[in-house]
C-alpha cells in the first residue's frame, strides 16, 4: 500500500480518506512554539467535489489514492452509461451518471474530456473550459432589440441550455464557458 | 516535495526592495544592541551535539568521509550562548542562521534567521519589557501594531475556549477540541495533554492573536517549560513567554533554567520521549551541562524569527517573500 508522509503533502496530491479518493487543495504547516506540528489541509472529494478540512499530526502517513487524470475521447451514450476511448491505446471505458454528473450536458461525440480514474474506473469527467456547440433550438430574435441586456434561451446539440444574445440563430455554432455555463461568442470556424 | 530549483527560477523570490528592507532591519537590530552595549557574538552552526527537544529535528552530516563522527546543524544557538554566559560574557546577542528539519510552510523555511539575546540579572518580565522597546525600535508600531497586551497562558485558554489548561485532563481537552470542530485525523496518536493544547492553540487561538496589538503570552504549563525555570506552586508554572503578532509566533523567551541537575533530568526525559516516538535519539550535550555546573548567571533570554519580523513590518503573507532564495530556489 503506497502512502504519503505529511512532509510530502502539496496541492494535487491524491489521498484515500474514509474509503474515498481526495485531492489536496491546500496544505498548511502549523507549529506552535516548541510544540507539536500539524498539517492542516483542505481536501476535495474526487467523487462528490465537496471540499473539507482535515488536520494531521505532522509525520503521519496517509494512504495514497490510485488516481490518474487522462484525456479521453467521448464516443456515445447508451442511455445508462457514457463511453470514452483512450486516443492512444483505443481502450474503452464507461462512466456512470454519478461520474459524469453535470458534465453530461457538454458531452459531444468525438470531443476530448479530462477523465479522472480511480483504481482504473472513471469517477469524474471534466469538460474543457470552452466548448464549441451548435444551437439546435432557439426562438428568432426580436427585430430592433439589439441591447446586450436581454438575451434568450438556446438549447445546444448536447442538451445544455444557455442564454444567448438575440441575434444568434438556430444552427449557429457558439463558444460557451463550461465553468459558468455562459455564452462567450460566435465560434470562429 | 522540494526538488532541485528550476533553472528558469534562478532569480530571488524577495524583491530587491525587500532585500533592502532586510538589510535595514539587520542594521537597526545591531544599532539597538550597540546602544545598550550588548556584545554581538558568533557561535557554531555546525556542532557535535543536536538539541534533544522532542519537537525539533536536526539536519546531520559527518566530519569526514572516513569518520563516523556525526555533526549537526544547530536548531538554535542557545547551548553555545549559555556556555559564553557561564564564561562571564555578560549580556550578548547573536544573529544567526538556524536549521530545522521537517519545517516547511508559509511561516517556515528549514533554514531561517534567528535573533537571540540574553540578559543576566533580568527575569522574564523585564525581558518582555525590553522586547517591547525593541519592537518599537524596529518599527512594528508604525506597521500598525501599536497596542500591547500581556496575557497568561491560562487566561488565554479561559478567554478564547473556556478551558483551564493547567487543571483539565486529556479527555476533557479532547472533548473541548471536538466541540470546537477541529477535524483531527487519528486522534488517538495525540497521547499527551500538551499535544491537544497545541492543537487548540494552533487551530483556534493563534489565528486570533495580535491582529491589531502585539500579544505577549506568558506563564506556560510546567510540562512545556523547555529550558525555562519552573516556579513551584499549584499549578507549577514555566517562566516562559511567547510574542504573537497577526497570528504569527514571533519570539519565545525564558527565565533561563540554571539548575544543572534539573536540566539534565529534562534532557533525559526528552531523550526518552524521542525514543518512544521513534525519532532520532541524540546524545546529551555534556559541554552545555558542564557550563551549567560551572554556573550560569541568573538570566533571561529570547529568540526571535527575523524573517517573520520582516514579514510583519512589510505586511506580506509568506516567509518566501522575505527571503532571497527560500528552499524551493535554494
Amino acid at each position: 500500500m503506497a502512502t504519503y508522509n505529511t512532509s510530502e503533502f502539496r496541492s494535487g496530491l491524491k489521498l484515500m480518506i474514509d474509503g474515498d479518493p481526495f485531492t489536496i487543495v491546500e496544505n498548511e504547516f502549523v507549529k506552535p512554539g516548541k510544540g507539536q506540528a500539524f498539517n492542516r489541509v483542505k481536501i476535495r472529494n474526487l467523487k462528490t467535489g465537496r471540499v473539507i478540512d482535515r488536520t494531521y499530526k505532522s509525520g503521519e502517513s496517509v494512504e495514497a489514492a490510485d488516481v490518474m487524470e487522462t484525456d479521453m475521447q467521448y464516443l456515445y451514450s447508451d442511455g445508462e452509461l457514457w463511453h470514452f476511448m483512450d486516443p492512444d491505446t483505443f481502450e474503452q471505458l464507461s462512466a456512470d451518471a454519478t461520474a459524469v454528473g453535470e458534465s453530461s450536458k457538454w458531452l459531444k461525440e468525438q470531443d476530448s474530456f479530462l477523465v479522472t480514474l480511480w483504481n482504473g474506473q472513471p469517477i469524474s469527467i471534466v469538460p474543457p473550459n470552452f466548448v464549441n456547440l451548435s444551437i439546435s433550438q432557439t426562438d428568432p430574435g426580436v427585430r430592433g432589440d439589439t441591447s446586450g441586456g436581454g438575451g434568450k434561451p438556446a438549447t445546444l446539440e448536447t442538451g445544455a441550455v444557455v442564454r444567448v444574445p438575440l441575434f444568434i440563430n438556430e444552427g449557429e455554432v457558439i463558444k460557451v464557458d463550461t465553468r459558468s455555463g455562459e455564452y462567450v461568442s460566435r465560434a470562429k470556424e | 516535495m522540494h526538488k532541485q530549483a528550476e533553472p528558469g527560477n534562478w532569480q530571488p523570490v524577495a524583491t530587491l526592495d525587500m532585500l533592502r528592507q532586510r538589510a535595514q532591519l539587520l542594521s537597526d537590530i545591531r544599532q539597538f544592541f550597540a546602544k545598550l552595549q550588548i556584545m554581538e557574538v558568533e557561535t557554531p552552526i555546525l556542532a557535535h551535539c543536536a538539541s534533544t527537544e522532542v519537537h525539533l529535528d536536526s539536519f546531520s552530516t559527518s566530519l569526514s568521509r572516513s569518520s563516523g563522527q556525526s555533526l549537526y546543524l544547530q536548531t538554535s544557538p542557545e547551548y553555545h550562548m549559555k556556555r559564553l554566559l557561564a564564561s562571564g560574557s555578560g549580556p550578548i546577542y547573536q544573529i544567526s542562521h538556524a536549521f530545522r528539519r521537517e519545517e516547511s510552510g508559509h511561516l517556515h523555511n528549514p533554514e531561517f534567521t534567528m535573533l537571540e539575546w540574553y540578559r543576566p540579572d533580568f527575569d522574564y518580565h523585564q525581558l518582555m519589557d525590553e522586547m517591547q522597546i525593541f519592537l518599537q525600535y524596529v518599527g512594528l508600531p508604525s506597521a500598525g501594531f501599536d497596542q500591547i497586551r500581556r496575557i497568561s497562558y491560562a487566561d488565554l485558554f479561559l478567554q478564547y475556549v473556556e478551558l483551564n489548561p493547567h487543571t483539565s485532563d486529556i479527555s476533557h481537552i479532547r472533548r473541548c477540541a471536538a466541540a470546537l470542530g477541529i477535524p483531527i485525523e487519528n486522534a488517538d496518536k495525540l497521547t499527551d495533554c500538551d499535544s491537544w493544547l497545541d492543537l487548540i492553540l494552533s487551530h483556534v487561538i493563534e489565528p486570533q492573536l495580535g491582529q491589531k496589538e502585539i500579544t505577549f503570552v506568558y506563564d506556560y504549563p510546567a510540562t512545556q517549560a523547555s529550558l525555562a525555570r519552573i516556579r513551584p506552586g499549584n499549578p507549577a508554572i514555566a517562566e516562559r513567554f511567547e510574542v504573537y503578532v497577526r497570528g504569527i509566533e514571533l519570539a519565545n523567551g525564558f527565565h533561563e533554567l540554571d539548575d544543572v541537575a534539573e536540566q539534565k533530568k529534562r534532557l533525559m526525559q526528552d531523550q526518552q520521549r524521542r525514543r518512544e516516538l521513534r525519532l532520532d535519539a541524540y546524545g546529551l550535550d555534556q559541554s552545555f551541562l558542564a557550563a551549567l555546573a560551572a554556573g550560569l548567571p541568573p538570566c533571561a533570554g529570547v529568540a526571535l524569527g527575523v524573517d517573520r519580523l520582516l514579514m510583519l513590518l512589510n505586511s506580506v503573507q509568506t516567509i518566501d517573500e522575505v527571503m532571497a532564495f527560500p528552499l524551493a530556489r535554494a
